[in-house]
This record gives structure tokens, C-alpha cells and sequence, in this order.
């Protein structure tokens, strides 16, 4: 890959997608926030045309009436790192699958499905993956009672 | 001709090649594997739930028992990332310190990795000779910490104290023993034959496969890409020392023991120069007492640890205990091609590829 800014990339994304997509940053990293049904559309172009091959991380944060789902991204060769994030309503908590994109995203969607109860659309075995099969609840979600 | 059944062997979650508690369900064909499933939380213990009932300083014990086998690797980067996300300076001496601890975790964790690859494999007298030298390293551990296995030894600014006087004896004459024992783990393992005809070309993961399941750590370099986040991504003081980084070729379970056997040598270049060079000083910064991180604040910070790209992702709400944290498990998302690299290969190949794989299930469940 190499010679592009991620300024450069950043406009692109933003003509491209327009309204759909915002752009945000903190000290540590560029955050792009598209609607969640474009998510699948930015990782596809992230990781095709910008060389962001390693989804390192992928998990989310339970803010009330929203989930917000987390993808922390980099490039293997040139060491650039991006972040995406995307809300979803409590009440749907649903949204698309990247695992076709990144197959890394499979057992990670499936931790965020079993620990936060958020359901991926598209995922081929959307099991619980460190919970048993037969726990009611989802420990990571905020009203999740803790019995002690 | 002769009509065939597919059947399923079950192993684990009590096996003892399976380090503690992966349970895999084998699909056979007659003596070949069809299908591996993984299942994982046996030793799940929901830390990212806990993390969330206790203060910033409370949650570090608890990352020494993610990944128990090199406890300091996971303490110092809970650490860091507290630090990353409040801004906390840490002396000198410390940084010193960490790399020291965190090197010697990871030489302990990679013997600790060729003597169980060793009795997986069938060949007791290499665990016990692994056992030997890796005690050295949980005697220096007592003396720093009391602890030998979990140590938290990592501070939120630091770490917990000054290493005492016989810390440095132990450490040099243990580096100075260090080529002795390669040269027994070679005469013993590696010249083996029949440990070679059992890892050679078993387990074979292509480049491709390894990025795209997010394999990091040995595992991604033994399928010969250069990516090792000390120096790819530096953190702390790791830029200052020198080291190469060992690559493998094939990705093959070879080339995963191979790459491990030769860190082992560039971490002991590293605590090397790292003694040479430790100034006097203070250990521990001065924090305040209580640790709030503004509210809204967020990291993700990643070190690499002895199994693969480590990360904390923190999430500040203000109060004394953070929002969210969420672990990036290198053992987890390592475990994921199991089934990729098992298929098609005998039953003992499962028990050779979990082996080199080097999963931790502490740290894979959580």
C-alpha cells in the first residue's frame, strides 16, 4: 500500500458515503462512525483499499439506551491504525456481521453476542462462545444483576 | 467396497494436553479429521464484568491470573494503558524493571511452552528438563514479588518495590547459563527425530490465514511475517534496545517451536542490556490515591505479550472504577484456527497444533 495520507482517506470515505458516515478523534486514534447497516461497506473498503488487514480488536460498550460496537483496525505493513464505531439501539441491538470481511470477527462477534446479548446479521454460528448454551443473560450488559 | 461412518472424539476438557480445560470435538474420518470444534470457558471467570466493580488499582491483580504463565506480561500492560489514559509518567528504573520482568515472563513462559510441547508429544524427560531452568525464574520471581506464579508485580506508576540485592546474581547467571541449556534443549528436542516427524509440516498455516483470523504473536511470525509490536508499534522503552526478530518460513508447528526457541535467546539479549543499563532511582511515580481518568476517555493500548498481541481497551466514565474494559485475548483469537490447521490431519496432530499454538485458557476465557 504505502502512498496515501489518512487525511486523503479520510475525505474520500467522507465523499463517498456523505451524511452516512462522521469522523471523530481523541488523542490516540481517528474514529469513523457510520450508520450501522454501512459498516460492512467501510470495513470492505477499509481493508480492500486501504490495506487495514488486521482487525485487532472488536467488542462493545453498553452506554443505556445505545450499544456502541468498537473496531480497533491496522495494517500490517505500514503500521497505520483507525478506529470505527457504530451505535445500535438497545431495543434492536442488532447489526451486520463482518466476518465474511474479516474472519477474525468470528469468534469476537460471537463473544460480544454471548457477553452483551448484540446479534450479528449474516454471522454462520452465532452460538455462545464461553458461557454455557443454557445461561439466561447477557453478564456485560449494565442491568445485569449480579447475585453474590 | 467398505461403507464408512464419521464419529467424534472428544478431547478435554480433562486431557492434560489440552492446558487446562479446552475441551475439542474431533470429527473423524477413520483416522483423519474432518471438522474441529472448540469449545472454550471452562476456567471463564467474567474479569471484564469484575473489572467494572473495582477501582483502576484494585482490577491489577487480576490480570496477573489472565495469563498465569507469564503474569507480568498482562500486569504491565494494565498498567500502561491507565497510565496511557490519565497521562502518568513512570521513572526510569521502573521501565527498566518492566522490561526485565516482562522478558523473563516471557523466556518462562516459552520454556514452560517446549517442555509441554514435549510430554504432549510424548517425550517426559523434556518437560523435566524445561521444569528445571524455568524454576530459576519463579525463584528470582519470589524474591521480587513473594509471588512465583502470579506475580503483580506492575503498579499503576511503576511497580510494587526495588529488586532486592541476589536479584542480580540469579539474573546474570541464569543468562549466562542460558546457551548451555539451549544447547541441551537441541541435543534432546530439536535433534529428536520423532519430534520432528511429529511437528514437521503438521499444522501448516498460510500467511493469508494467519492476518485474516488476527494470529499474532510467535504463531504469526512463524508464518514468516515481520510483526512484533516491540518493534512495530513500541511501547514503553523498547525502542532502546536491540534484538531481532526470529521469523519462521513455513507456519508450520516447526517453525511455531523454532521461532519460540529462538526468543527466547533475543529476550535474553534484552534483559541484558536492560541491566547493563538501569539507573538508580525511584520505582513508583507519585499518583494520587484515588485514580479518576476523565470522564469520556478512552484507550486501547497493546503490548506484545508471549502469546500474541495483548490489548486493553479502557473506557473512562470519571468515577473511580472505569466504565469498561475489555481484554483482547491473544490466546483467544489464536485458538480460532484450530480447526483451519487441524483439518485434514491425523487425531495426534490435533494434540501437536493445540500444543504449539500455545494457547493460555485463563487468558482465552477470561
Amino acid at each position: 500500500m504505502g502512498g496515501f495520507d489518512l487525511d486523503t482517506m479520510l475525505q474520500e470515505l467522507q465523499e463517498q458515503m456523505g451524511e452516512k458516515l462522521k469522523v471523530d478523534a481523541d488523542d490516540f486514534f481517528t474514529f469513523l462512525k457510520p450508520e450501522p447497516n454501512e459498516l460492512p461497506q467501510l470495513m470492505q473498503t477499509l481493508r480492500a483499499r486501504y490495506g487495514f488487514n488486521h482487525l485487532a480488536n472488536l467488542c462493545s460498550v453498553d452506554y443505556g439506551e445505545e450499544f456502541e460496537l468498537v473496531y480497533h483496525l491496522y495494517s500490517i505493513p505500514d503500521n497505520r491504525k483507525i478506529a470505527v464505531k457504530t451505535r445500535v439501539r438497545r431495543s434492536l441491538a442488532e447489526l451486520p456481521s463482518i466476518m465474511q470481511i474479516y474472519p477474525t470477527a468470528d469468534w469476537q462477534e460471537r463473544e460480544v453476542y454471548d457477553l452483551m446479548g448484540i446479534k450479528f446479521k449474516g454471522h454462520t454460528n452465532l452460538v455462545r462462545v464461553l458461557l454455557p448454551d443454557d445461561f439466561a443473560g447477557h453478564p456485560l450488559r449494565k442491568d445485569f444483576k449480579i447475585v453474590g | 467396497m467398505l461403507q464408512t461412518d464419521q464419529y467424534t472424539v472428544n478431547i478435554g476438557p480433562q486431557h492434560p494436553s489440552t492446558h487446562g480445560g479446552l475441551h475439542v470435538e474431533a470429527l473423524m474420518d477413520g483416522e483423519f479429521v474432518v471438522d474441529a470444534i472448540v469449545h472454550l470457558g471452562y476456567v471463564h471467570r467474567s474479569v471484564e464484568k469484575i473489572a467494572e466493580s473495582r477501582t483502576y488499582p484494585q482490577f491489577v491483580p487480576y490480570t496477573s491470573r489472565l495469563d498465569y504463565l507469564a503474569s507480568h506480561l498482562p500486569t504491565i500492560g494494565y498498567c500502561q494503558a491507565v497510565e496511557k489514559l490519565m497521562g502518568i509518567e513512570v521513572p526510569e528504573r521502573a521501565e527498566y524493571l518492566r522490561v526485565i520482568m516482562a522478558e523473563f515472563s516471557r523466556i518462562a513462559s516459552h520454556l514452560l511452552f517446549i517442555g509441554s510441547m514435549a510430554i504432549d508429544l510424548g517425550a517426559t524427560t523434556g518437560l523435566i528438563y524445561c521444569f528445571r531452568d524455568r524454576e530459576r525464574i519463579m525463584d528470582m520471581f519470589e524474591m521480587t514479588s513473594g509471588q512465583r506464579l502470579v506475580a503483580s508485580y506492575g503498579r499503576i506508576g511503576g511497580v510494587s518495590e526495588d529488586v532486592p540485592e541476589n536479584f542480580y546474581p540469579a539474573a546474570r547467571s541464569f543468562l549466562q547459563d542460558l546457551p548451555k541449556m539451549i544447547d541441551e534443549y537441541n541435543g534432546l528436542i530439536t535433534g529428536n527425530e520423532i519430534l520432528q516427524c511429529r511437528i514437521k509440516g503438521v499444522g501448516t498455516l498460510s500467511a493469508e490465514d494467519a492476518i485474516a483470523y488476527g494470529v499474532t504473536g510467535p504463531n504469526l511470525r512463524a508464518c514468516g511475517i515481520d510483526y512484533d509490536l516491540r518493534k512495530a508499534d513500541p511501547y514503553g522503552i523498547y525502542d532502546r534496545f536491540e534484538f531481532d526478530v526470529p521469523l519462521g518460513s513455513q507456519g508450520d508447528s516447526w517453525d511455531r517451536y523454532i521461532v519460540r526457541l529462538e526468543e527466547i535467546q533475543q529476550s535474553a539479549r534484552i534483559i541484558e542490556q536492560a541491566l547493563d543499563a538501569m539507573p538508580e532511582g525511584e520505582v513508583r511515580a507519585k499518583v494520587p490515591r484515588v485514580l479518576k481518568p476523565e470522564a469520556g476517555k478512552e484507550v486501547y493500548y497493546r503490548i506484545e505479550s508471549s502469546k500474541g498481541e495483548l490489548g486493553y481497551y479502557i473506557v473512562a466514565d470519571g468515577g473511580e472504577k472505569p466504565y469498561r474494559v475489555h481484554v483482547r485475548a491473544p490466546s483467544f483469537v489464536n485458538l480460532m484456527v484450530l480447526p483451519i490447521i487441524s483439518r485434514g490431519g491425523k487425531l495426534q496432530d490435533i494434540i501437536a497444533n493445540i500444543a504449539t499454538l500455545d494457547p493460555v485458557l485463563g487468558e482465552s476465557d477470561r
